[in-house]
């Protein structure tokens, strides 16, 4: 069976096999680039396609059916409007931070992509701080935000970056303590180890109820830190017009559009990995025929369902539910999500010292 | 009971979500209650209400003859000047003098639907036709004139 | 230059002073607020008016009276067809003119639908206002029916002025009540989805209970009226305190609620919409029979003398005064309209409140600007 592992290998050994170590390395630096790059720009067509036409059937619509087949090359003909369009930097702006901003996002948003295993045996960087890794960077973006909302001379984009900075620290932190249970289950944060020890069952079956609500509190925590509805209040498009992105147009607006959508996937991977075992097809137990079944399923279809699944759930987020004003946004935050996810994380411990877990 | 009232809130909002969701997600996958009409596309089978009110026209029959005597009723009763009416005076074969219209001016720019004029008209001679499609590239091709060249009064209008 | 922007854009107190407007996706037209915001709480609000002022008011002098019923559906376009109600009243009451009762039944009917529409495109502002952009497209759906049962019978679906002094334009069109019957079923099961979508959302009442608090005597000293006024507790329904048409006859209550938050005001606005879905019932079927307009002059010769009708509008109370020379064009009109008076509270209501208040008591007041500026 064809399978990604088997080509990556391939590439891997002929690559050391004919170039020296350095030049090796480069190259295979030089591939990632473009295939991050190349997977960012079928991201973001493929995922606004499916935000416009999700959004389009909850609310008794169509959605895009004019430009290609079923107005599938929609996303196509916005993008080349958008790099057609004058990239305005506006008078007053701090220019050099306002051309920087979208670039930091979108730096972060590539960053983060190292330690996602697409398939089995197909990830940029299997380092042993994977997990850490993820939080830690995924933090940075928060940066190009406050960037782009006080370069702008805009006092919408200020408030927008404000807010925006003071809800991403505080959804970081219940979104860490629900990763923190699947690190005291598996006692790795190394993604492969994690995948791995999810063979016999995901982590979501295995864990009883306290690893579902460690899901649900990371599916709430993760909406909010990517600023979508209904934790938005960064953009807020009937308060702030466009929160901290009012300024920007053209391009460096298409990078902020484009980095929104590719840290929902990126998160939604992180959650598909960490709770629905990634790419490791559904394994009940022993029942070694029907494991068999699933394995015939190839990996990357696995981890892509998985993550689409969680990204259609967040969308599905966004086009039901009003947005919370600020202070509701923060309590939810301190007084809901932060003290569950702490005793969820105790009663974790509790299960996977003693071995409670399947 | 602190800790009771703080479950139970969490579960009725909880709740009250999942309603939410719920309703969006029967949308989802309903697609028969989509109400988008696609609209050039559905051109054919389009049929407008009878009485909508999309521009004023003047009917003529098939001998080329329109019901306007140009008494300037519906001139008198526009709110915005959208008619203007100029008569001419016709010798009849009996050598009198009678009073008709020479051009029959509608302003389609500047025109409401308000169907006041319609209303005024005591002969029937205009009527509002149920058509929309009125976006031209030049503002002056918006002045129409209602009467057909070489047109004439019915016979017994008066 | 650069000092002159920056003295603009604060107060002497260091608060930042942000002008929502006139282009704001919330502002629902070009209304502009001068707010002025210590962080996200806000300290005052000064709306600036005048962006779409059409001077209606000077053009109503120079318009005959059959003439000046139409551009009033210009100003609140969102209920066109009281408006223009409000204006035929007023000549009617001025000439003494007798309307027929067939012709009193459609006009309640057509209100109490325009009510209903307008009511529904509330809901789904508000809805987009809190930032749920679904409703909108629901609300819209069932808006889109009456717009129809409106072209079908008054030929157009906004400004319809479907009012003219003596009764109306046109007689009903026979589908009339088959349509509109239709819609009745269809929107009773519908009901029910605005409550699971928005009303019960915990998000939603989060937002919406004790935000934006006005009490009663706020709202009888600012003048408001409509569901702002009847939501603090003041009664005030034009239809029960001053009957017209047929609304002595017909069961309906006031709706009434007591807590004067941006809750009891979308309350009272679900309610009403009930309301007028059972006068529409009542009447639907008891259409009497007869003329649908009363012999009237070709032109119209008020008397000399001062005229003033009121109406209850989605909005509230709407007023026409008529000043007559005896000529057949009005000396001066002055419409009261219900949302300049609502709109004064705005600065009252969101005083200390947050920006995400300040758009849902926007969106609870249901600004229609043209209706404001006129």
């Amino acid at each position: 069976m064809l399978s990604l592992e088997h080509i990556t290998n391939a590439v891997h050994q002929w690559l050391y096999g004919n170039l020296s170590e350095g030049w090796a390395l480069f190259a295979e630096f030089v591939i990632i680039g473009v295939l991050a790059i190349s997977l960012f720009s079928i991201l973001g067509l493929v995922l606004i396609m499916m935000e416009r036409k999700v959004s389009a059937y909850m609310q008794v619509r169509i959605g895009p059916n004019r430009v290609g087949k079923k107005g599938m090359l929609q996303t196509v003909a916005d993008t080349l409007k958008l790099i057609v369009k004058e990239g305005l930097t506006p008078d007053g702006a701090d220019k050099f931070l306002f051309n920087l901003a979208p670039f930091v996002v979108m730096v972060v948003a590539m960053v983060i992509l190292a330690p996602i295993a697409f398939a089995k045996g197909f990830q940029i960087w299997d380092v042993n701080i994977g997990v850490l890794f993820v939080t830690a960077v995924s933090s940075v973006s928060v940066i190009g935000i406050l960037m782009a909302g006080w370069a702008s001379n805009n006092k919408y984009s200020l408030l927008g970056a404000m807010r925006s900075g003071a809800q991403i620290v505080s959804y970081e932190l219940s979104a860490g303590l629900s990763i923190l249970c699947i690190v005291v289950l598996t006692g790795s944060l190394r993604i492969t180890d994690i995948i791995a020890a999810q063979e016999n069952g995901w982590w979501l079956f295995k864990g009883h109820i306290p690893v579902i609500i460690a899901f649900v509190i990371f599916l709430i925590a993760v909406t909010a830190e990517t600023n979508r509805a209904p934790f938005d209040l960064a953009e807020a498009e009937s308060e702030l017009t466009a929160g901290f992105h009012t300024e920007y147009s053209g391009m460096k607006f298409a990078l902020f559009f484009l980095a929104e959508y590719v840290n929902v996937f990126i998160v939604c991977a992180i959650g598909a990995t960490l709770f629905l075992g990634g790419w490791m097809p559904l394994h009940i137990g022993h029942w070694q025929g029907f494991n068999h079944v699933m394995d015939y399923i190839p990996s990357s279809v696995w981890f892509l369902g998985k993550t689409f699944f969680l990204i259609f759930v967040i969308m599905w987020f966004r086009w039901t539910f009003p947005r919370l004003r600020i202070d509701q946004l923060l309590n939810l935050e301190w007084k809901y999500l932060l003290p569950i996810s702490m005793i969820n994380l105790l009663l974790v411990t509790v299960i996977a010292i003693a071995g409670w877990h399947f | 009971m602190f800790l009771k009232q703080y479950i139970s809130d969490v579960y009725q909002g909880v709740k009250s979500l999942l309603r939410g969701m719920r309703r969006t997600g029967y949308y989802f996958t309903h697609h028969k209650e989509i109400i988008t009409q696609e609209y050039p596309d559905n051109r054919d089978t389009l049929v407008l209400a009878e009485r909508f009110r999309g521009e004023v026209v003047m009917p003529h029959d098939e001998n080329n003859e329109h019901a306007c005597t140009g008494c300037t009723a519906c001139e008198l009763a526009c709110p915005n000047a959208t008619i203007k009416i100029v008569t001419r005076f016709d010798v009849t074969p009996e050598g009198k003098k009678k009073k008709a219209i020479d051009t029959f001016v509608y302003h389609l720019e500047l025109c409401t639907m308000c169907n006041l004029c319609v209303e005024a008209c005591p002969t029937s001679a205009i009527k509002m036709a149920p058509t929309f499609e009125h976006s031209v590239t030049d503002r002056s091709k918006l002045i129409k004139k209602l009467n057909r060249p070489g047109s004439k009064i019915r016979e017994g209008v008066e | 230059m650069q000092q002159m922007i920056e003295e603009l854009a604060t107060t002497a107190q260091g608060d930042m002073v942000i002008n929502v407007g006139p282009q704001h996706p919330s502002t629902h037209g070009v209304l502009h607020l001068l707010i002025t915001l210590n962080g996200e709480t806000i300290k005052n609000v000064e709306p600036h008016l005048g962006y779409i002022h059409r001077s209606i008011e000077k053009m109503c002098e120079s318009l005959s009276y059959r003439q000046f019923i139409y551009v009033t559906s210009r100003m609140d376009y969102l209920s066109s067809h009281i408006n223009n109600h409000g204006c035929a009243l007023c000549v009617e009451k001025a000439m003494q003119i007798e309307v027929p009762a067939r012709a009193q039944v459609i006009r309640v009917l057509m209100d109490e639908l325009t009510r209903l529409a307008s009511h529904q495109l509330w809901w789904g502002a508000l809805a987009m206002d809190v930032g749920a952009l679904t409703p909108f497209f629901h609300a819209f759906r069932e808006r889109e029916m009456i717009n129809d049962i409106m072209e079908e019978t008054c030929g157009a679906r906004l400004t319809m002025n479907y009012m003219v002094p003596g009764g109306v334009m046109f007689d009903l069109h026979p589908n009339f009540q088959k349509q509109v019957k239709a819609f009745i079923t269809h929107f009773k099961g519908r009901f029910a989805e605005y409550d699971e979508l928005v009303t019960g959302n915990i998000i939603f009442q989060n937002r919406m209970k004790g935000v934006g608090y006005l009490s009663k005597e706020d709202a009888l000293s600012y003048g408001c009226s409509g569901p702002v006024a009847r939501a603090s507790g003041v009664s005030c329904d034009i239809r029960k305190w001053y009957p017209y048409e047929v609304y002595p006859q017909v069961q309906f209550t006031e709706v009434m609620e007591t807590e004067g938050d941006c809750f009891a005001r979308y309350m009272v606005r679900m309610k009403e919409m009930a309301q007028s879905l059972s006068i529409i019932e009542q009447l639907i079927d008891h259409i009497p029979e007869g003329e649908f307009q009363a012999k009237t002059k070709a032109v119209l010769k008020l008397p000399k003398g001062e005229f003033y009708s009121r109406i209850e509008t989605a909005r509230g109370d709407f007023g026409v005064y008529i000043v007559s020379e005896g000529g057949t064009t009005p000396y001066r009109i002055k419409f009261r309209s219900p949302g300049f008076s609502n709109l004064s509270a705005l600065n009252h209501m969101a005083k200390g409140q947050k920006i995400g208040d300040l758009v849902a008591i926007m969106g609870t007041l249901d600004l229609v600007i043209p209706d404001i500026d006129r």
